[in-house]
């Protein structure tokens, strides 16, 4: 024992007259540190609804509710985080994950009420006085707890895709499909906004999980046409995807064609399934195109037996004779036809519906029909000059092209419009021009500017890459020709496309006029369809609603026995063809079982 | 001045089968529970004493008041949604559950943690060090009857708690060191605040040391209490600085190195005397060498570049079959997280070493046989356990 040890302790007095801590720095409050994790903040009107949040919140914290005055809408889902904070443990994992960076949290950590009830909210609806708070935990822009850039495709390039009609993209590896897949967060904003409403991230779940089986089968539930979906569809999935708000949408189109891929033809049957038993009823579809082939893919299925007509030598419809084979290869189609044959479908090629038989016909030997003729009349500018031989539609002109025809094209050709049939027709020709003439000589011009133009932006880059000429904001005044020669077209500047109430009405400035020359136009600014097969009792009896059919929730028109789809109907494009086919099989078979049973 | 000297003769005879021939009707002896709540914020946790006068003959130790399943609960959550979970299984000390946890899931799946969250990460850990000593320290003190110590270290503590609050965004539960890294960098002048509260916890040090260690009263009830024979270290499984101050120079941070304590310079603190009053040296002077720590950390480390490896998406996240264990150096030693994945997206079973489950239950029935009723408690403390740790 030391005498220091006696002493020692001692030395607490010295703290005897200094007043304790808690005296010198009384509780006093006191705002939370800048990245204090402290009650959530949300702005509603970036936040999607997309419940990623809700997803990984372990404590079960979050639910996603409805909100007053938030509709749900394409990408969003109408429902807004709502938390529990007797539940909630401030790990802030919503914030981190939070695809829009809509859901912070502020500094503030004090709140006394005495309804246990008000600790449940919904941040940024429920006003709560940390609304405004500026400082509090935001997730730092380089903590990402899911990967934000997309696996890049890989493809052709300019000089090498300019030279035939080869498919530009190559398709994603398994390894890449897999990264891609992993990126995904399972929202399902994608389902609600695909017109056929495919199981998007369910089918992703399958890539990740290797599993292209079940991938396969989720895509046959409500689209028989993956490998041309996974080519050409206009994906409006990924313009919705939650993902794309903080970094690249996921390649929701590739990742289809990616499974479509993986699985031979032979294998189909056993893991989409067989044919139910027969039905003994009829149906005819006219026009083997997205609908028809879609319609006609699920009677089959439901036991109907079904036959095809087609007018032109295969079928495909748009999708063989508009598409250019450089987007989409015709065995992939053919494998997605094959299918539809192998179930029992019969297609009946080279038999226009009105000339090489009758609707009547029809009418008599089937129980039901179904049509889905398609667009496929071009329209005119209506310009002087348009009348000229020189002057073509695009989409006569990417017919022949598929037929195998030798068509007229110059060293020198002008495209006129905007959207994605134009760019078809400006990079087909392109393509000719390269092979005949070893450059590339087309000029592209429409009314849209550039950041309003209906076609996709890959397509703008990609034809621009391989060398055509894009003047966006012009509208044609004349199509100037010489005899059996035309020589070229004058455009005038298009101050803007739609009036205020978002209604076609170019307005120009006549003072600016450009002249391009080049010894062919291609008009391509719509497409009519042509009803003339619909005898004039039918047409008089089927009401048409601003000049398409009128169809009910099946796609029934007006007739019972008459269903009506695809671009004739909605659209253009090839998804709302195939849910319209669909939705009109189901239709037909609730109209044909109903038959049977009386 | 009087000194307790135990009466040997008193002690209860052994049957043939091993077990102490106590019988309790026979009013020599006495059942006495302590706890579950105890001086000396040990947690939650019962002692069952079987006392002859005021001398323990028995204990019987019982678990069981902090139980939350922990283990089992995270066997049902994906790996990104056990990362909230972890730091509660030890209160006082979380973050060494981050980092084992992250590291071990990041082993598994083959992903390296960047290096600048590598030195953040040991800087949150020394500092988890330090506030763990200084709960420690109040307890050591409180138990033994001395209760102005732990107003001084709760106070520093408080100050450490500021730094983790505007380095992490909370105070207790920082959950700020996950799979792939660390969530961000240090905030603007926090080395500056950081150099002020190290110094204010060095003065509350000596303060302590004057009051505390060089103290009569303290030697007195602290010196020979809860003796560990260095022979009982290896077979017990002790480890930290209840193994250092038997003089066994345990100290993970040297024997496995990890995150960046290669880097740093330093020698394990070490002990001989092996009881109460050296474990409780042994800690106060880890303490200066975390501060010590502190600051080559700050000094050393980088300030730019990334924290956060590329994962794969959280939200599925499968982890890759394998097992693995991750192990680090706590205030209170081997602290180890096992894991077991199958390939789903869900651990298939994650078990916590914890140096309390050996501490307080096995080697503490064994040190606690012939203490004075009075002297449990701060024997208890002097292992330096958390009962929350104990039952995961």
């Amino acid at each position: 024992m030391k005498i220091r040890d006696i002493l020692s302790p001692f030395t607490v007095w010295k703290n005897l007259f200094r007043d304790p801590v808690t005296i010198n720095d009384p509780v006093r409050e006191r705002p939370g540190a800048p990245r204090y994790r402290g009650f959530h903040k949300n702005d509603v009107k970036k936040c999607i609804g997309c419940g990623t949040c809700e997803t990984i919140c372990q404590n079960g914290a979050i639910d996603m509710v409805p909100v007053d005055g938030i509709a749900a809408k394409e990408g969003d889902s109408g429902l807004r985080p709502r938390i529990d904070y007797g539940r909630c443990c401030w790990c802030a994992l919503c914030v981190d994950v939070c695809m829009t960076k809509s859901l912070t949290m502020s500094n503030d950590y004090q709140w006394i009420d005495r309804d246990p009830d008000a600790f449940r909210f919904t941040p940024g609806v429920d006003k709560k006085k940390w609304d405004d708070a500026e400082l509090g935990y935001t997730r730092p822009d380089a903590h990402r707890l899911t990967p934000e850039e997309r696996i890049h495709m890989q493809e052709l390039g300019p000089e090498t895709r300019i030279g035939s009609f080869i498919e530009i993209v190559k398709g994603y590896s398994v390894d890449e499909a897999r990264k891609e897949a992993d990126r995904c967060v399972s929202c399902g904003l994608c389902v609600a906004t695909c017109p056929a409403h495919m199981a998007i991230p369910d089918y992703i779940a399958a890539i990740r999980d290797g599993d292209y089986e079940r991938g396969l089968k989720l895509l046959y539930d409500t689209n028989p046409l993956p490998e041309v979906c996974g080519r050409v569809c206009t994906h409006k999935c990924e313009s919705v995807c939650a993902v794309k708000h903080e970094g690249d949408p996921i390649a929701i189109r590739w990742l289809k064609r990616h499974i479509a891929d993986q699985v031979p033809l032979d294998k189909y049957r056993a893991i989409v399934g067989a044919a139910e038993p027969a039905t003994g009823k009829k149906v005819a579809v006219v026009g083997a195109g997205p609908a028809g082939l879609s319609a006609a893919y699920y009677l089959a299925r439901m036991g109907h037996a079904v036959e095809i007509f087609e007018a032109l030598p295969a079928a495909g419809g748009m999708m063989r004779y508009g598409i250019p084979e450089y987007r989409l290869p015709y065995p992939d189609l053919d494998k997605d036809i094959a299918f539809v044959k192998e179930l029992g479908v019969k297609i009946t090629l080279n038999t226009r519906v009105g000339k090489d038989v009758t609707l009547d016909d029809l009418r008599k030997k089937f129980d039901a029909l179904f049509i889905s003729t398609g667009l496929h009349l071009g329209r005119s500018t209506k310009v002087p000059g348009a009348d000229h031989p020189k002057v073509f539609q695009s989409i006569d002109l990417l017919r022949r092209v598929t037929l195998g025809e030798d068509i007229y094209c110059p060293e020198q050709a002008i495209v006129i419009g905007g959207g994605n049939v134009a760019m078809d027709i400006a990079r087909t020709l392109a393509r000719i021009q390269t092979k005949k003439y070893g450059k590339v000589g087309v000029t592209l011009l429409c009314l849209e500017t550039e950041d309003i133009m209906p076609a996709d932006r890959e397509e703008i880059v990609e034809s621009r890459e391989e060398g055509v000429v894009l003047r966006p904001g012009y509208g044609p005044t004349r199509i100037d020709t010489d005899g059996d020669r035309v020589t070229g077209t004058r455009f005038v500047r298009c101050l803007s496309v739609f009036d205020e109430n978002g209604r076609f009405a170019p307005r120009f400035d006549q003072s600016d006029e450009i002249a391009i020359s080049g010894a062919m136009v291609v008009e391509s600014i719509g497409q009519g369809m042509d009803l003339s097969y619909l005898p004039d009792d039918l047409q008089k009896q089927i009401v048409f609603e601003r000049g398409r059919p009128k169809v009910d929730r099946h796609f029934r028109t007006s007739l019972p026995w008459l269903y009506a789809g695809g671009d004739i109907v909605q659209g253009p494009d090839v998804i709302h063809g195939i849910a319209n086919g669909h939705a009109a099989a189901v239709g037909i078979d609730i109209y044909l079982r109903g038959k049977m049973e009386q | 001045m009087a000194l307790y000297e135990p009466d040997r003769s008193q002690y209860p005879a052994k049957k043939p089968d091993g077990t102490l021939d106590i019988d309790l009707t026979s009013g020599k002896y006495l059942k006495l529970w302590q706890g579950p709540q105890h001086p000396g914020i040990t947690g939650n946790m019962s002692l069952e004493l079987t006392v002859c006068g005021d001398e323990v003959v028995d204990c019987q130790t019982h678990v069981g008041y902090l139980h939350r399943g922990f283990e089992k609960l995270m066997e049902r959550r994906t790996y990104i949604q056990c990362f909230p979970i972890v730091c509660r299984i030890c209160v006082p000390e979380p973050d060494f559950n981050e980092y084992c946890y992250a590291a071990a899931v990041e082993e598994l799946s083959g992903i390296t943690a960047p290096r600048r969250a590598d030195w953040i990460r040991t800087l949150i850990l020394e500092m988890g060090r330090i506030n763990s000593y200084m709960m420690y320290l109040g307890g050591q003190a409180g138990s033994l009857g001395m209760g102005v110590i732990g107003q001084w270290t709760t106070y520093v503590r408080d100050l450490m708690l500021d730094r983790f609050e505007e380095l992490t965004g909370a105070r207790i539960y920082h959950m700020f060191i996950l799979p792939g890294g660390v969530r961000d960098g240090l905030p603007e002048g926090f080395e500056k605040r950081m150099e002020e509260t190290l110094r204010e916890i060095e003065s509350t040090m000596k303060d302590v040391h004057e009051a505390m260690f060089c103290n009569a009263v303290f030697k007195k009830r602290a010196v020979g209490l809860g003796y560990i024979d260095p022979a009982l270290i290896e077979p017990y499984g002790v480890t930290g600085p209840t193994a250092r101050a038997a003089g066994v120079a345990k100290d993970v941070r040297k024997d496995f190195p990890y995150l960046v304590y290669p880097e740093l310079d330093f020698e394990p603190v070490t002990g001989k005397d092996s009881d109460a009053f050296t474990r409780a040296d042994v800690r106060r002077r880890d303490v200066l060498l975390s501060i010590d720590l502190l600051r080559q950390i700050l000094a050393k480390m980088p300030h730019d570049g990334p924290l956060m490896a590329k994962i794969p998406n959280v939200l599925h996240w499968k982890v890759p079959r394998g097992e693995t264990y991750i192990r680090a150096e706590c205030s209170r030693g081997e602290y180890g997280y096992y894991i077991v994945a199958d390939g789903s997206g869900y651990p298939r079973r994650v078990n916590v070493r914890g140096p309390s489950y050996t501490h307080a239950v096995a080697l503490l029935e064994r040190l606690i046989i012939n203490v004075n009723i009075a002297d449990v408690a701060g024997l208890m403390v002097s292992l330096h356990t958390y009962p929350p740790e104990i039952e995961r």
